[in-house]
């Protein structure tokens, strides 16, 4: 369901851009997805085909690009990687974190015609 | 649309609108001519129209050089590039950010209070507006699916109160307050409190505008929420933990709780309180207070600023 919707968001832009830029077909869709943002990208693959059926990007490819959770330890200075908000600290075990990258939920590129 | 549970957004309706419209249309034509239309009728005391129309025609393949590519070599593909760069809860943050400029301008202080149903959001908020009322400006914007229970229960405390019922939605977004902000019109220099709809999950996402999340847990639910719900906690700058009259009686560990909290966001200010028995409220008002008094910090200023500029004008 989440990625249902997050879907139709992405097909709203979609739309926006459209009339923006001009372009009336949308072939190749990238999107940045985080590993800390609760997306599950298969279901995002699958969602991404239904909800554009007869639109602008109707047959258009979704590539999903994957991006590492990474933070940075106040107690190590350092950044480290984690796979979830809650996670400690791979180095120290301390839960001094900044989550630096790793929420996005982007759409970075297209290819239209 | 919610990005987490998928919940629909087409009957949510601010309190003081009297009608509403809502119109779907969906046209098929085989498959050389096709159109999809969807109309939108908001009709409220100042008459608003939003339109949406969208035209998809498909199947007229035979240009050659006709799009914006204009490729006019042999084989050559129209296809292009484009960089969008753009968040795919964008159109939300756009709003968010005219509503915070907004209150900003006018010095209003807002807070988006959240939680999960039955942690006594109502009751804390009724009882700050009783003993907060009588020395700043107040107002409240309530979030419910259904009914107006609860902005009867805040006007019953004097303090001007809106209801939005988001209907099939399950949070609140920005477009919503700013339109339930336009009827209320809040003074300047105000404190504006919006209680989200009872929810851990889907709030977290949807930026209203807010100066702070204010998360509110209350001691008969689980200690362990901070990391069963961590975006909702990662995104609060205060947990408010209620009902601390009912510890002896729980199994509740307190300092566990604010620990799992603190390992989701290192940063976050707690307040042990009890809204029934008026226990360790005051803390959390003074931090209304000063919050509230940093922001009208550059306020003279401000004014008088605009003041100069009308005069040049």
């Amino acid at each position: 369901m989440h990625e249902m919707s997050l879907c139709e968001g992405v097909l709203q832009v979609l739309e926006t851009e459209a009339s923006k830029q001009g372009f009336n077909k949308v072939k190749t869709v990238w999107l940045e997805i985080g590993d800390l943002s609760s997306v599950e990208p298969e279901a995002m693959l699958f969602s991404f085909d239904v909800v554009t059926k007869n639109t602008l990007a109707d047959s258009a490819k979704l590539n999903i690009i994957n991006i590492p959770g990474d933070a940075w330890c106040m107690q190590c200075s350092k950044s480290v990687s984690v796979k979830q908000r809650f996670d400690e600290c791979p180095e120290c075990g301390g839960y001094q974190l900044q989550i630096t990258s790793g929420d996005e939920m982007k759409i970075k590129e297209l290819e239209v015609e | 649309m919610c990005t987490v549970c998928g919940c629909g957004e087409g009957e949510s309706r601010i309190e003081t609108n009297n009608k509403q419209h809502d119109h779907d249309h969906h046209h098929e034509h085989g498959n050389d001519h096709q159109h999809t239309h969807e109309h939108n009728h908001e009709h409220d005391s100042t008459h608003n129209h939003d339109h949406d129309h969208q035209h998809n025609h498909d199947t007229h393949d035979h240009h050659y050089g006709h799009g914006p590519a204009h490729a006019h070599a042999p084989g050559m593909s129209q296809a292009r590039m484009v960089q969008v760069e753009q968040d795919i809860l964008g159109k939300n943050n756009q709003y968010a950010n005219e509503n915070r400029r907004l209150f900003s301008h006018k010095g209003i202080l807002t807070l988006n209070l959240v939680s999960s149903p039955g942690s006594g959001k109502t009751t804390l908020l009724t009882r700050s507006l009783q003993d907060l009322k009588d020395e700043m400006s107040l107002a409240v914007i309530e979030g419910d699916q259904e009914t107006t229970q609860d902005a009867d229960r805040i006007r019953a405390t004097g303090v001007a109160a809106i209801q939005i019922n988001t209907g099939k939605g399950c949070h609140l977004d920005a477009l919503q307050v700013g339109h339930a902000v336009e009827h209320l019109s809040p003074e300047d220099e105000s404190v504006l409190m919006i209680e989200n709809v009872g929810n851990l999950v889907c709030p977290a996402a949807f930026d209203l505008g807010e100066a702070h999340k204010v998360a509110i847990l209350s001691v008969t639910e689980g200690e362990d929420k901070p990391i069963k719900y961590p975006d909702m906690f990662h995104a609060a700058d205060i947990l408010i933990l209620n009902k601390i009259d009912l510890l002896p009686y729980l199994d509740f560990d307190v300092e566990k709780c604010i620990e799992y909290a603190q390992r989701v966001n290192p940063g976050i200010q707690v307040f042990q309180v009890s809204a029934s028995t008026g226990e360790g409220m005051e803390n959390w008002y003074q931090w209304i207070r000063l919050v509230h008094q940093t922001r009208l910090i550059n306020r003279p200023l401000q004014t008088s600023k605009t003041e100069k500029e009308a005069e040049i004008v």
